[in-house]
């Protein structure tokens, strides 16, 4: 049996749900895109006189459920199939766009560079629980308005997974669009395979901004999958109850859902967000607290009665350093996660609310990953019953290491982790240097790095690549791209 | 206890009709605006601040007591001069150009004008001459920059810049917070001062509108 978590339950469910359409029904949106609010109201939705907020009734609301697809998949680089979101799988990528990186030779927490950039996409190449990128970072020595558009650019030179992102700006929206469509060869290939998911987030309350709603219309009709990024604050910018915030994150998300089918009916979308509770003390938005935790589970329960395909920020920590604090909140989000059956699952690496990006981290994260999808295995019988036959030959034979029975199944049942999580005894531990987490940490990376091998892009890709980025950056003002080693 | 230390613990409690219905006992009692300002709401803010610089008591706390403190300054503005009415000064603050983030913004704004400042809140996304021409309009002394986006980063030096261009750098200082920046970011552009939370903004704010022009 599969273990799954339920928060909330179908009559909970339910009435958050409707509570929710109530309020984009009566309150309604405040949108500060006005193309956008043309396209709702050519649909049917209702500009409230007094106030100007934009309404979505229930038929507006029904027409957009009814064409949100249930499942959508995602390609790789080389257009392999590596995601079906929808049919019950959990997958992780990292966390996303850190302002800054945990630098694993000194500790220090730096602005990331290019060679930061580099190693990431190369590390994250080889870590097989963590199904995609993500543009992890935003490296600080290109001019900023073309550092998201960038990482994107070196995701793709570096790796062969597909991509979580997002733009900052309207205009970064075309480049990254096009890095896109030159690794498919057309845009109707790219729609035909999506290589990437987009975050576009509304603003709480119940506002979508002129860049992030002209995101998800873009995206939408460029057939890119679009996560929804909600953000509650809990008893700040969204009511202190967990209820209560998963109406304003529910209605939140359905309305950028509507946007998105308004804008393409049947465009790929992933019922998501990154809620958080708001810690009054120290004025934060912590990632690792557990009610922040049991919004994201709730969340998901909520788009799963929908039938959607879901996302959550879990498996982050806010700690400044890779220290117990960060494996404890991490391994509690990732777990939670899986269990609640999040679809896509963004957070591995994340440091400091979501602010500062650790290599190191990554790779903890990444064998707490695999725990976990050995846990959502969960347990069943194989070849158990009856149990009399193995137990005489356990008996006769003192041991059951090369027992037929051992041999088809250790594989299936046991999940052995490494090199990260130490299962050594003291004296061998001893013997092979007394490394701390952190030092085998940096070994793992340090051999991911090395292991490395070049994407199978062609070579004529990349130099289209190179030529589309390097255009940009022109326009930005800067002459060269920083230098890259192979 | 006397009906203005009264009035003072009150504010602290944040009870705003409690701290109303004092301050007009205390008008009806005779007592003097001026007085029932300073030894009563002033000087309650004053504990309030206190405590919340020392961390023992949190925003939302500040926010009850200032709200207090308004209730009660409502019923007295009328009784002074004009100028009886004090202001530690202005402030121009924003989110800078690009930058949708308002939410830190927002509490430090709130928290400034707890501590009595007078804040021109010229919302998100704010281009650097709006922060310079609202400076100049309002007679501030000192702007607030947010930026939470590495993109948008670069748009504080260049606000940094306008000032100087206008010859305004003695005349308006300008402070920088929000998580993408830090003191040596400050530094860097040539901001004088950097905050990073809503505490010590009002601390460094307060200590810029103190330097003398
Ligand atoms: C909430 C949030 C949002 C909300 C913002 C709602 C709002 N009305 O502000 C929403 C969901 C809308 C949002 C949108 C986006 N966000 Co956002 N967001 C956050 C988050 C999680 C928390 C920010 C916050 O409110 N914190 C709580 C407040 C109280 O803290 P604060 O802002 O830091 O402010 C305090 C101090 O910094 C200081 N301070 C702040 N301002 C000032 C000013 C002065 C003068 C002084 C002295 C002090 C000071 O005092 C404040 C009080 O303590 C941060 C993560 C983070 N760690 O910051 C990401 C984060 C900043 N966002 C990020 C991104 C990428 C985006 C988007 C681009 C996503 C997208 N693709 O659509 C869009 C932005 C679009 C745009 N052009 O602006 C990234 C930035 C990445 C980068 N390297 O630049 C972050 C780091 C998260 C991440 N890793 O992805 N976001």
């Amino acid at each position: 049996m599969r273990p799954s978590l339920t928060l909330l339950g179908t009559d909970l469910v339910r009435r958050i749900l409707a509570e929710a359409r109530d309020l984009l029904d009566t309150i309604g949106l405040d949108i500060h895109n006005p193309a956008v609010q043309d396209m709702l109201l050519a649909e049917g939705a209702r500009v409230d006189p007094s106030t100007a907020r934009v309404r979505l009734g229930a038929a507006l609301l029904d027409r957009a459920l009814a064409s949100a697809p249930r499942t959508f998949r995602l390609h790789d680089a080389l257009g392999r199939e590596t995601h079906h979101f929808g049919s019950g799988t959990v997958s992780f990528t990292p966390g996303s766009a850190a302002i800054n990186v945990l630098d694993g030779e000194t500790g220090a927490i730096r602005a990331p560079l290019t060679a930061d950039y580099v190693r990431y996409a190369k590390v994250v190449g080889g870590l097989r629980h963590i199904a995609s990128q993500s543009t992890a970072f935003i490296p600080a020595d290109v001019p900023s308005a073309v550092s998201d558009s960038y990482r994107l650019f070196l995701s793709l030179l570096y790796g062969e997974k597909p991509i979580v992102t997002g733009a900052f700006t309207i205009e970064a929206f075309e480049v990254m669009r096009d890095l896109l469509v030159i690794v498919r060869g057309s845009e109707a290939a790219l729609r035909e395979r999506p290589l990437a998911v987009f975050s576009c987030c509304p603003t709480a309350p119940l506002k979508w901004s002129d860049v992030t709603s002209q995101n998800v219309v873009d995206c939408a009709r460029s057939g890119i999958p679009v996560e929804f990024i909600s953000m509650p604050l809990a008893g700040f910018m969204s009511p202190v109850t967990i209820v209560g915030s998963l109406v304003q994150q529910t209605a939140e998300t359905l309305s950028g859902l509507v946007i998105s089918q308004v804008a393409s009916p049947g465009a790929p979308i992933l019922w998501g967000g990154s809620p958080a509770i708001f810690d009054i003390r120290y004025e934060t938005t912590p990632m690792g607290a557990v009610e922040t935790m049991m919004i994201d589970c709730a969340f998901t329960e909520i788009g799963h009665s929908l039938g959607l395909p879901t996302q959550a920020y879990m498996g982050l920590s806010d700690a400044k350093a890779l220290d117990a604090q960060a494996g404890l909140e991490s391994g509690l989000g990732v777990v939670l996660a899986a269990l609640s059956g999040v679809d896509n699952v963004s957070g591995p690496g994340m440091l400091d609310f979501e602010s500062c990006y650790s290599l190191e981290k990554l790779v903890v994260d990444h064998e707490i990953c695999g725990m976990a999808q050995r846990l959502i295995r969960g347990i069943e019988p194989r070849d158990d019953f009856p149990a009399r036959p193995l137990f005489e030959e356990l008996i006769r034979e003192k041991h059951l290491l090369i027992a037929k029975h051992t041999r088809r199944h250790l594989r299936d049942e046991i999940a052995f982790p490494g090199p990260v999580i130490d299962r050594a005894n003291q004296a061998r531990w001893a013997d092979e240097g007394r490394l701390t987490l952190g030092a085998r940490a940096r070994r793992e990376v340090e051999r991911l790095v090395a292991a490395w091998e070049p994407p199978r892009l062609g070579d004529d890709v990349k130099a289209q690549l190179d030529r589309r980025m390097a255009s940009a950056a022109r326009r930005a003002g800067m002459d060269a791209l920083p230098k890259r080693d192979a | 206890m006397s009906i203005l230390s009264d009035i003072a613990a009150s504010l602290q409690r944040g009870e705003d009709d409690e701290v109303a219905s004092l301050v007009r006992q205390a008008l009806d009692d005779g007592q003097d605006a001026v007085a029932i300002l300073h030894g009563g709401l002033i000087a309650g803010m004053g504990v309030v601040g206190e405590q919340f610089r020392e961390r023992e008591i949190f925003l939302p706390d500040v926010l009850l007591a200032a709200r207090a403190m308004y209730a009660g300054l409502a019923l007295l503005k009328p009784l002074l001069a004009k100028d009886g009415v004090p202001t530690a000064g202005t402030v121009v603050i924003g989110s800078v150009r690009g930058d949708l983030h308002d939410i830190g913004k927002n509490l430090v704004g709130i928290m400034l004008a707890g501590a009595g400042f007078d804040v021109v809140d010229l919302g998100s996304d704010v281009a650097p001459e709006r922060f310079v021409d609202a400076a100049c309009d309002h007679g501030a002394s000192v702007i607030g920059l947010s930026a939470l986006l590495t993109t948008t980063m670069p748009v504080m030096k260049d606000v940094v810049e306008l000032v100087r261009a206008r010859g305004l750098q003695d005349r308006i200082k300008i402070i920088v917070g929000g998580a993408a920046v830090s003191d040596a970011w400050a530094r860097q552009i040539g901001a004088d001062a950097y905050g990073y939370d809503a505490a010590s903004a009002v601390e460094r704010v307060r200590a810029l509108a103190r330097t003398p022009a």
